[in-house]
């Protein structure tokens, strides 16, 4: 996924930068509203975190100047704590959600990933892998004609193995993006969620293989 | 204390004190005064009757050839006798020999004249007497002589009125003190009514509660005092924001650089492979991430704490803020694999309040909930309106409580078995100030089987 982050703090920006690249995102960052208009009109991008109070002007604004245009990239705010406004006013100036500055990674992650699959349901996001089709915003595979239901860490872990499909993810890599930090977590708790995957695409033609020591990747039969 | 109030005494008794002594002087300066006039009108009647009969006496004396006559009119006696029960001592003298009546009386200050009697006091034969002589000048045996006619009368009645006179007058002097003092207690307690108002006023405030008092509706005499407190209030008031503003100032300083070390942290996990490695990086990011949650509530509970302030409520759809508080609640659930869910949310329901006050309260319910749920578990959000008020609760399948869940409700206070759950111990704080500020409640109770209902309930609008 492509992330614009419109940001002037550029220590706070190389952070959020960072964090969304291990995810497997990129991201181009700005330091101004005028820059950001140009660089939204030359790229297409997944989704937009846009800071509130940007030193040419007030996101609320951009955003409003944005959606006129008729561009419905998903928005995700982003306030300093003492200028918090309504939440809900914020939410209907046409942004898709909203966080308070400085950010929890893993609650930002999570908003990120849940405002993109509520997106992805205007288009078609369903995705096909040998003999399954997986649809995150419905939460299902079908194999043939049965449908199956997902948990939500279960589907999050099909979406990282989808995302690298025939690549090795390491134990360490799944368990970091996951569960929470608030989380205590033994190194044994990925494989819970293993046999339950596999469990889920018996008979899909696709094969969850373990590699010792290395760890786990999603693979056609 | 006790030393104190005894050095101060009440200002009500005070001013009773001073009205009953002051009465009390009144009615004794009553009772002298009343006993003196009795004493000195029966004094005048019986001088009155005690002159006309020692004039009759006077007048009765005649000179035949024997001497000295005296004719004792009855009319006389009949007279001394309506003035009750009195012994009487009378006597006759020419020129200084007793000729007649007792002998030794004691003799008038001085000469009595003809025309006009005399009247003194003295005692004799172990009594109080009132005593009148008169002169005659007569011719005794051919020759002119001076005859002094004297009579006396016991004052046993006379004293006997007065002291009657004098014993109801006290006791109408006493009726009137206990008059005074009754209506004197009920004055002071009127007069001194406004103050007991103000301390009611300034007692039924809120712990929060800084506004001036109202001036103008104090008297007088207390505009001084209410001055003297609002002033006080208004220091108050801004030496509270002032750490207020330190504290939010603090705050936000603190959580940007915690930020940053945050995602260096998360950073170099993502890099380390090595187990132990990661297992410290893991708890560094967990006691970063507490430090940070400890700053963001900190903000949150200094916000909460100046809109309760100057609390406005509007009016508002609980419903729809309880939906909305799930949808921002539900990528975190989400992280943590728990059902969040709300069967049975009334279409609306309408309160009063204050809509940032209650998405706060709201989002700490949930957070906390979300907190203390195992992994896969459920937490349940459920509104109901009975009564006057709705009832938003949030169950939990979590830890439960400690025994003493009110104290959790205290400013950094976690529970004995939360120790190894992130938490900065503000965030139930933070759901009760809200509660109170709209005149609500909050309560904390254990579920039947697991995990507890936390119950934020708000006056329906």
């Amino acid at each position: 996924m492509r992330f614009l982050l419109v940001e002037d703090n550029v220590e706070l920006a190389r952070a959020v930068v960072s964090r969304l690249a291990l995810e497997g995102h990129g991201v181009d960052h700005v330091g101004t509203l005028s820059e950001a208009g140009d660089y939204l009109r030359s790229a297409h991008y997944d989704l937009i975190l846009l800071d509130i109070s940007m030193p040419d002007g007030d996101g609320r604004t951009f955003l409003a100047r944005i959606r006129a245009d008729g561009r419905d990239t998903p928005v995700i705010m982003m306030t300093a704590h003492a200028s918090t406004g309504d939440r809900v006013a914020t939410l209907d100036n046409g942004a898709d959600d909203y966080v308070t500055k400085p950010v929890d990674f893993a609650e930002l992650l999570a908003r990120c990933r849940a405002v993109l699959r509520r997106h992805a349901g205007a288009a078609d996001s369903r995705r096909r892998f040998a003999g399954f089709v997986f649809d995150p915003l419905a939460a299902t595979i079908s194999v043939a004609e049965e449908v199956r239901p997902l948990r939500a860490r279960e589907l999050r872990l099909l979406e990282i193995l989808l995302n690298r499909p025939g690549q090795v993810c390491s134990k360490a890599q799944l368990i970091d993006r996951l569960f929470s930090y608030d989380e205590e977590v033994g190194d044994n708790a990925i494989e819970v969620y293993i046999a339950r995957l596999r469990r889920k695409l018996e008979g899909s033609g696709a094969r969850l293989e373990t590699l010792r020591g290395l760890g786990y990747r999603l693979i056609p039969e | 204390m006790s030393g104190q109030s005894r050095a101060v005494p009440s200002l009500r008794r005070r001013l009773v004190w001073q009205l009953a002594t002051l009465s009390l002087l009144l009615v004794l300066a009553l009772v002298t005064g009343v006993r003196y006039a009795a004493e000195t009108a029966s004094r005048a009647s019986q001088d009155a009757v005690l002159g006309a009969a020692v004039n009759a006496l006077a007048d009765a004396l005649r000179t035949s050839d024997q001497g000295l006559e005296l004719d004792l009119p009855p009319a006389v006696f009949s007279m001394l006798g309506a003035m009750g029960e009195e012994r009487l001592f009378y006597s006759v003298a020419i020129n200084g020999t007793v000729i007649s009546g007792y002998d030794g009386l004691p003799a008038p200050p001085r000469p009595p004249g003809q025309l006009v009697s005399l009247f003194w006091r003295a005692a004799w034969s172990g009594a109080d007497l009132t005593w009148a002589a008169t002169a005659r000048r007569l011719l005794v045996d051919g020759r002119l002589a001076d005859v002094v006619v004297t009579l006396g009368q016991t004052r046993h009645g006379q004293t006997a009125i007065a002291r009657e006179t004098a014993l109801r007058a006290a006791w109408v002097g006493a009726g009137l003190l206990l008059a005074v003092i009754a209506t004197g207690l009920l004055f002071t307690r009127s007069a001194l009514e406004p103050i007991d108002r103000l301390a009611a006023a300034i007692a039924r405030r809120g712990p929060h509660d800084l506004h001036p008092l109202h001036q103008a509706s104090a008297p007088r005499e207390l505009q001084p005092f209410v001055q003297a407190l609002n002033g006080f209030i208004a220091r108050l008031r801004s030496s509270l924001r002032m750490t207020e503003t330190f504290v939010v100032e603090a705050a936000h300083r603190v959580r940007t650089p915690l930020a940053l070390v945050q995602t260096e942290a998360e950073l170099t996990l993502a890099e380390t492979e090595d187990p132990a490695l990661r297992k410290r990086l893991r708890r560094m990011i967990r006691a970063i991430g507490e430090s940070s949650r400890s700053a963001s509530q900190i903000l949150d509970h200094a916000a909460v704490r100046s809109r309760a302030e100057r609390f406005s409520p509007s009016s508002l759809d609980l419903a729809a803020l309880a939906r909305d508080g799930l949808r921002a609640m539900a990528p975190l659930a989400e992280l943590r694999e728990i059902d969040l869910d709300a069967p049975d949310l009334p279409a609306s329901c309408k309160i009063r309040g204050d809509a940032r006050l209650i998405e706060m309260a709201l989002r700490n319910l949930l957070d906390n909930a979300l907190k203390y749920s195992a992994p896969e578990g459920r937490v349940t959000l459920r509104l109901k309106a009975g009564g006057r008020m709705a009832r938003l609760s949030v169950l939990d399948e979590g830890r439960g409580l400690p025994d003493d869940p009110e104290m959790l409700t205290g400013r950094f206070v976690r529970g004995a078995n939360s120790a190894d759950v992130v938490g900065s111990g503000l965030g139930l704080t933070i759901v009760a100030e809200v509660a109170a500020a709209h005149g609500g409640d909050f309560a904390l109770t254990p579920r039947e089987e697991k995990g507890t209902c936390a119950t934020l309930s708000l006056p329906l609008g």
